[in-house]
């Protein structure tokens, strides 16, 4: 990834987090507030998502990186009492608004979770469901889809013959990658990954960000993790996050080579968090 | 200083008396309890095994004096307990759905699950009355279909609670992967929630069944009874609670004979659900 | 890309349509359990009226229960009701506290489990079959040795002795008051049980730490942490007790008078109108009939009412602890 940037001088105020480059927008936050109830668990954060780029959300627990990323597909409206204020645009798009479709924009933008949730129905069945939601595919095209996905996922090879077996016969490494392809097979443009590996076990993690790493050719990726070597491995772009402020965000690279703000060197070096 | 240890030792003598004491009696009440559910189902095998013929399902239930079966009776209630759990599934798993999914801490969903839990124990012979001024006084006769609604409305309760109770065990990050797959509300809950939580929801309506299958008093003022073979619902129905009661309490010694074989065949199947229901939950739970 | 997205947006729509029509429809369900409360309490009112009107709040305290007359009060029945309810409340109690004591500190692990299942089963068993029990093989046991035994001992008593006195029947009130019992047994016991498990363990090993013993364990740290719930599991009992029909009809002897033995055959509500409302004419009967309906239905419901806050108040309880 040769991306020019030109980085502003100035670092101490937000609208610095924001980035230009040759890469389009995905995402574009701006001011974004989250509250839960009365508490402000997200404040004033803004910066960009970068199309088919792997941006990393860092920071200790309860530091709002998972808040975040719930905001992107409005996750947090299953809740009462959870509100989010300012503008996430998606393509031009601000999907805060109240009249966005949410199922149709979860459809856009597919989730990954930490623990992995094969719905108790066969593996076919799993990728099926999703993909019938929205499209009317007969069995034909189903079943292409249905390999593709698995493909796509790394995992075809090892459910190729077992397709009808019930999804949780598979090992949590299996689990989670046929929850990717689950989400694949819907087309988003944007996968959001909530620790995804943080429930596996370290041959399964290495598998998951081998998939990152290719599936970001095609899809813009949003992964949240409390392990900073697996930032720096897959990420491309990096935001650190503290008591719900989005403290520093910039290429990875430099983020973690060459922090601006004392506080992210201090959380990557391990002095704090 | 040994005199404190030595009055120590007495007052815990004395302690470990009483421990013992509340021990045993703790161990007689059970042994009670074991008793009278041993001498019940023993008395219950021995009088009900040996009334059992095959003339009991062949034919149907005798006019005083004379010889006869339980046929009419048996057919009369499998039909009112089957078209019972029909219409009690849906409507108390759909219920179940909206107090887990829907609901959840609104105040009409408090409200309901409030009243459903006292439903689960109320009187049933009310239910009965209530179902004799809503549907028996208003056809102007007996029924085997007022019958029917007055076991949903016993049945229900239990369908709903162990719907919710199921549901709920099922993990919300199950809902959320559905949701952000873009997957509407409904079909998170029928096809995700529900389907995870399938064997808890059988079993739910397994007990109901059981539940219902025994009860008489609902029964008394609606489905009536009928001496003769009949599947006609709009008709008063022969089923087997209310012919033991009746034949119980006749002064004919065949009669209280085939009362014991009802009996017998009642509790059998009210268990045999009750354990159907258990291993449905084990199963998979 | 255009028509495609298009067409997931008709989708999208469609399924919200669905998504309304769905929560509506299993709302409506929910609903019904509300709607048949609502159509009992009327249902019952409306019938009863004409009884209500022509005896008064009287009917519920008048003792007289005369069809060829049609003069009618309640009480015997209620008092029959309210008696034996008392009396099984009295047995299934201690033994349920007992049973639930047994199967929560005391059994052994392996025992647990078909325990527990074989006094559940004695709550499936249906109630017409108690009534059957009662009436051919237990009553006449009890009338035989264990009545002559009572008025030999308890008869004897000064105030108290009147209760146990009369001809040794076997049916009547306390027939009836010990086959609910061991109906309503399996119900306390296995709310007792639930409630007991629900005590955290540390607060139990510490009071072993101090050296209790199982017995101060059960009176001291137990019991008053589940207060409420074994409170809310006796009083559900209670609301089980006062509703049955079947069993009850079988032993109590069916008698219109109150009689100060307990030995005397009497009658409850349930059994009133199991043997009555078949044969009832339209009319004051029939009114009266109903009346009964709704007194057992009101004191059930405020029964089973309290039963149910108390529990919710330990449930409320153990959600802040934990």
């Amino acid at each position: 990834m040769d991306i020019k940037l030109n980085a502003a001088k100035d670092n101490q105020s937000q609208s610095e987090n924001i980035i230009r480059s040759n890469n389009k927008n995905a995402l574009e936050i701006r001011d974004l507030d989250f509250y839960y109830g009365g508490f402000h668990a997200l404040k004033n954060v803004s910066f960009d998502v970068k199309e088919k780029n792997v941006t990393a959300f860092i920071g200790p627990s309860g530091c709002g990186k998972s808040t975040l990323l719930r905001t992107l597909n409005r996750m947090y409206d299953l809740y009462p009492g959870q509100t989010a204020k300012g503008e996430i645009n998606f393509y031009g798009e601000n999907i805060l608004n109240p009249k966005q479709d949410l199922n149709l924009l979860r459809s856009r933008i597919g989730m990954v979770f930490q623990k992995p949730t094969p719905f108790p129905m066969s593996i076919y069945e799993n990728i099926a469901f999703g993909v019938r939601l929205y499209e009317k595919l007969n069995k034909r095209d189903m079943d292409d889809r249905v390999e593709w996905a698995l493909t796509r996922a790394a995992i075809w090879n090892e459910t190729k013959d077992k397709l009808h077996q019930s999804g949780l016969s598979l090992s949590g490494g299996q689990q989670q990658r046929l929850c990717i392809a689950r989400v694949i097979a819907n087309k988003p443009s944007v996968l959001l990954l909530d620790e995804p590996t943080s429930a596996l076990d370290p041959i399964s993690t290495g598998r998951i960000e081998e998939l990152v790493d290719e599936l970001k050719q095609d899809y813009t990726i949003a992964i949240v993790t409390h392990n900073m070597q697996q930032a720096a491995r897959i990420s491309d772009y990096t935001a650190y996050m503290y008591l719900g402020e989005l403290v520093e965000f910039g290429l990875t690279n430099e983020i973690f080579i060459k922090p601006k703000r004392q506080e992210t060197e201090d959380y990557i070096t391990g002095r704090f968090g | 200083m040994s005199d404190i240890l030595e009055s120590k030792k007495a007052i815990l003598a004395k302690r470990k008396r009483t421990n013992k004491i509340a021990l045993t009696m703790s161990m007689v009440a059970m042994s009670i309890g074991m008793f009278f559910l041993l001498w019940i189902l023993s008395v219950l095998f021995i009088k009900g095994f040996s009334s059992l013929n095959l003339e009991m399902f062949t034919v149907d239930t005798p006019a005083p004096g004379s010889a006869g079966g339980l046929r009419n009776a048996i057919v009369g209630s499998f039909m009112l307990v089957l078209t019972c759990t029909l219409i009690s599934s849906p409507l108390g798993i759909l219920a179940g759905i909206f107090l887990s999914e829907y609901g959840a801490k609104s105040r009409v969903a408090a409200i309901t699950r409030f009243v459903t839990d006292i439903m689960l124990s109320a009187p049933s012979i009310v239910i009965g009355l209530f179902v004799y001024a809503a549907m028996v006084a208003q056809m102007e006769h007996f029924s085997g279909w007022a019958g029917t609604v007055a076991l949903a409305l016993i049945a229900i309760p239990v369908v709903v609670r162990t719907t919710e109770n199921m549901l709920q065990l099922v993990p919300g990050s199950l809902r959320e992967a559905a949701f952000a797959l873009g997957a509407p509300k409904w079909k998170v809950s029928l096809m995700i929630v529900l389907r995870a939580a399938k064997s808890g929801v059988i079993t739910g309506v397994l007990l109901a069944l059981a539940r219902v299958s025994g009860e008489t008093a609902p029964l008394l003022f609606t489905a009536l009874n009928n001496q003769f073979f009949s599947t006609n619902m709009n008709t008063p129905m022969a089923n087997l609670p209310v012919v033991i009661f009746q034949f119980a309490m006749s002064p004919y010694d065949n009669w209280v004979s085939l009362a014991w074989g009802g009996a017998l065949l009642i509790t059998l199947s009210v268990l045999g659900l009750n354990i159907l229901a258990r291993v449905f939950f084990r199963e998979k739970v | 890309m255009t028509t495609s997205i298009k067409n997931i947006e008709r989708t999208s729509r469609k399924q919200h349509y669905q998504d309304v029509i769905f929560g509506l429809i299993s709302q409506l369900s929910a609903l019904i359990v509300l709607f048949v409360l609502l159509g009992i309490i009327v249902s019952l009112v409306i019938n009863a009226w004409p009884a209500l009107k022509e005896f008064g709040p009287s009917f519920f305290l008048n003792a007289q229960w005369d069809i060829n007359r049609e003069k009618f009060g309640g009480l015997i029945s209620i008092y029959g009701t309210i008696v034996s309810s008392l009396i099984a409340l009295i047995i299934a109690t201690p033994l349920s506290f007992g049973i639930a004591l047994f199967l929560t500190e005391i059994c052994p692990a392996f025992l647990k489990r078909p325990l527990g299942v074989a006094i559940e089963l004695l709550a499936a068993i249906p109630s017409i079959i108690y009534g059957m029990f009662g009436l051919f093989i237990f009553a006449p046991v009890f009338g035989d040795y264990i009545q002559p035994a009572l008025a030999a001992s308890l008869g004897k008593l000064p105030y108290i002795g009147i209760l146990f006195s009369g001809a040794p029947n076997g049916i009547g009130m306390l027939c009836a008051g010990i086959i609910l019992a061991m109906m309503i047994l399996p119900f306390i016991a296995s709310v007792m049980r639930d409630v007991f498990e629900i005590v955290p363990a540390v607060l139990k090993e510490s009071a072993y730490g101090l050296g209790c013993t199982k017995w101060e364990v059960a009176r001291h740290i137990i019991l008053p942490y589940t207060k409420a719930g074994v409170v809310g599991g006796i009083m559900l009992g209670l609301g089980r007790a006062l509703g049955e029909t079947m069993a009850v009809t079988f032993v109590i002897g069916n008698a219109a008078r109150i009689m100060p033995s307990l030995f005397a055959p009497g009658s409850s509500i349930a059994s009133t109108l199991a043997n009555q409302f078949g044969e009832a004419s339209p009319g004051l009967h029939f009114s009266a009939l109903f009346a009964l309906g709704l007194a057992l239905f009101i004191i059930t419901f405020v029964i089973l009412s309290l039963a149910k806050l108390m529990l919710i108040q330990l449930e409320k309880k153990q959600g802040k602890k934990s």
